[in-house]
C-alpha cells in the first residue's frame, strides 16, 4: 500500500547498515526502509553508511578503514538497487588524504555527494580542502548539525548552524546540506543563523516533530529552501510531510519543491537519472 | 480512537502554537480522531492546579462531546482528596500526575495514595514521560524524565491502580513491563507518541513482544504533529497492520 504518491519523493538523509555494523539484525533494518520508503511513496534514498557505526570506531570518529568498509557496502547497495539509492561518501576531514582519496573513488563510482559527521567542527579549516574538491567536483556535502551548540556533548564534535554558516560563506559555491532540523537541539536557533546563506539547505528530518517547526523554517527560509528526509525516524518524515501541506504556508508548487525539486537542483538532473 | 494524551494551555520552556481547544477539535475532525482526554499543560507545572483544573472544565465545556477533561491532581497539597472528588463530579476521563515535575522520586507514598485513590473511583492516572526531546531543553527545564522505577513502583501500589504512560520510547517500555508480574503489567497502558517506526521498527517490536492491546494513540498535541502516531501505525509491516490498540476508556471493565 502506497499512502503517499502524488510525484517523486526523494529522501535527502538515510542511513543503511552493513555486516560490518556489529547488528545482526542489519538486513532486516535495511529491509524495514525500503519497505517503509514504498509505502511513502519515496522514489530515491540518498543515503550514506557511517563507518561501523561504533562498532570498532566511533559513529561520528569513523577510522579510515571504518569510513572505507563502509562506503563499500554502500557501493554495494546501490549497485544492487539502481535508481532508487544514491550514495553519499561518508569521510573523516581529520585523516586529510584519506578523506580526498576516498571522494575521488567513491565519485568515479557513482556517489553524488558527500556525507559529514561530526568528526570536526563544521568551521575548521580541515574541511576546506574536502570543500575545494566538493566545489571542483560540484557534490553537495550533507552534514550532522546539532540544532544550537550550547555545550560540549560526549562523542561527537558537534557543530551548529552558526558554525555551518561560517564554513558555506568561505564555499559560496558548495550545497550544504544542514542535516536534521528534528534532530535535536533548538531549531530556533539555527533558522535565523543560516537564513541570510543560501547555499544552506536544511533538511527536516529527525525523530523530533515539534508543532510550529515547519511553520517557521518555511517563514525563515522559504520552501525553496528545504529538504525532505527522515534519517533514523521514517514515520517523522511521513508526518511531516503531511503537515506541510496542513501548515497553510505551502502552495502545491512548494510542497514539490520540498518532496524532490530542491534536492534535484542542488544535486543535479543527472543525479537521480536511470 | 481515543487520543489520552493531548493538553491545551501553553508550555513554559517554548512557544507552543495556538493550544486551544477549538483548533484541537478541529485537528481531530480532520485526522479521524474521536475522543480526547484533555490535560492542562500550566497546571503540570504549578503549585496548586486547583485554578488550572477549573479553566480545564470551563475550556472543554463546548466540546464536551469530543473533549473530557484530564485534570491534574498534586497529592501533596492538603485538599487532594477534594478535588480529587471535585474532579470525578466535574466527568474527568482521567486523572492527570507528572512526578518529575513535582519533584517526587519513584517510591513517593503520596503518589501511590492517590493512584489508589484514582482507582478506587475508576480513573486512570496519565502519565507523562517527557514533554520534550532532551537534547532541546532550555536550561531552566530541569525537569529529569520520569523514570522506569517510578512507574514500576505505582503499577504495583494497588489491585485497582490504572495507569497510561505517554511519551515513553521503546527502552523504558520494555524496562518497565518485563519488570513487571502479568497482573502488574495488565495495568499499564502505553501511547505510541514517542515510540520509533521503521526503519529501527520499535513499534513492531513492541507489538510483537508485549501485544498490541498495551499500546493506545498519542500525540502528545499541542506539543507534537498529531500525525506522527498516525503515520507510525500506516507504516508497520502488513502482519501488524489490523493489529488492534488498546482502549484506554476501558481499563476497568
Amino acid at each position: 500500500m502506497t499512502v503517499v504518491n502524488a510525484s517523486p519523493l526523494i529522501d535527502a538523509h538515510a542511513h543503511f547498515l552493513h555486516a560490518g555494523c556489529g547488528r545482526s539484525d542489519w538486513r532486516d533494518v535495511n529491509a524495514a526502509r525500503f519497505r517503509a520508503g514504498d509505502t511513502m511513496g519515496i522514489t530515491c534514498h540518498v543515503a550514506s553508511v557511517l563507518g561501523s557505526y561504533g562498532f570498532t570506531s566511533p559513529t561520528y570518529f569513523p577510522s579510515p578503514a571504518d569510513a572505507t568498509s563502509g562506503n563499500d557496502a554502500m557501493l554495494e547497495i546501490c549497485a544492487k538497487e539502481g535508481a532508487r539509492v544514491r550514495m553519499l561518501v561518508t569521510v573523516n576531514p581529520n585523516h586529510t588524504d584519506h578523506a580526498l582519496d576516498e571522494i575521488d573513488r567513491c565519485v568515479a563510482a557513482g556517489a553524488i555527494g558527500v556525507k559529514l559527521l561530526a568528526s570536526r567542527r563544521a568551521d575548521d579549516p580541515l574541511l576546506d580542502p574536502i570543500c575545494e574538491l566538493a566545489a571542483a567536483k560540484q557534490l553537495p556535502i550533507l552534514h550532522h548539525i546539532w540544532q544550537h551548540r550550547t555545550r560540549e556533548w560526549p562523542n561527537q564534535e558537534i557543530s551548529d548552524g552558526a558554525d555551518l554558516a561560517k564554513l558555506a560563506r568561505r564555499h559560496p559555491t558548495v550545497w550544504f546540506i544542514l542535516a536534521h532540523i528534528g534532530g535535536g537541539g533548538d531549531y530556533q536557533h539555527t533558522f535565523p543563523a543560516v537564513k541570510d546563506v543560501p547555499n544552506i539547505l536544511p533538511d527536516i528530518s529527525g525523530s523530533g516533530v515539534d508543532r510550529g517547526m515547519l511553520d517557521d523554517a518555511i517563514k525563515a527560509l522559504t520552501s525553496q529552501r528545504l529538504l525532505f528526509g527522515t534519517d533514523l525516524t521514517m514515520e517523522t518524515g511521513l508526518a511531516k510531510l503531511r503537515a506541510l501541506d496542513a501548515t497553510g504556508l505551502c502552495s502545491p508548487d512548494d510542497l514539490e519543491d520540498i518532496r524532490w525539486r530542491n534536492a534535484v537542483r542542488i544535486f543535479g538532473d543527472k543525479a537521480f537519472a536511470r | 480512537m481515543i487520543d489520552p494524551s493531548v493538553f491545551i494551555g501553553s508550555y513554559p520552556f517554548r512557544q507552543v502554537p495556538h493550544p486551544e481547544p477549538a483548533i484541537l477539535a478541529r485537528v481531530m475532525e480532520r485526522e479521524g480522531i474521536a475522543h480526547a482526554w484533555v490535560g492542562h499543560l500550566p497546571s503540570a507545572f504549578a503549585d496548586n492546579p486547583a485554578a488550572g483544573n477549573t479553566e480545564l472544565y470551563g475550556a472543554l465545556e463546548p466540546h464536551r462531546e469530543i473533549l473530557s477533561p484530564a485534570p491534574t491532581i498534586r497529592p501533596d497539597r492538603p485538599d487532594w482528596k477534594t478535588e480529587l472528588d471535585g474532579a470525578a463530579r466535574a466527568g474527568a476521563a482521567a486523572i492527570r500526575a507528572f512526578p518529575p515535575q513535582w519533584r517526587m522520586a519513584a517510591g513517593d507514598r503520596a503518589l501511590a495514595d492517590l493512584a489508589i485513590a484514582c482507582g478506587e473511583r475508576e480513573l486512570p492516572v496519565v502519565l507523562t514521560v517527557r514533554f520534550e526531546d532532551l537534547r532541546q531543553r532550555k536550561a531552566a527545564d530541569t525537569f529529569g524524565d520520569l523514570t522506569g522505577a517510578a512507574i514500576r513502583a505505582l503499577a504495583r501500589a494497588g489491585s485497582d491502580v490504572r495507569l497510561v504512560v505517554c511519551a515513553a520510547g521503546r527502552d523504558l517500555i520494555e524496562e518497565v513491563h518485563w519488570g513487571l508480574t502479568p497482573l502488574e503489567q495488565s495495568r499499564v497502558l502505553w501511547d505510541i507518541s514517542w515510540i520509533w517506526g521503521p526503519p529501527d521498527d520499535h513499534l513492531a517490536k513492541l507489538f510483537r513482544s508485549m501485544g498490541s492491546t498495551r499500546f493506545v494513540f498519542g500525540s502528545q498535541w499541542p506539543l507534537r504533529l498529531v500525525q506522527s502516531p498516525k503515520a507510525n501505525l500506516e507504516l508497520l509491516p502488513d502482519d501488524l497492520a489490523t493489529a488492534p490498540l488498546g482502549d484506554p476508556a476501558a481499563m476497568f471493565d
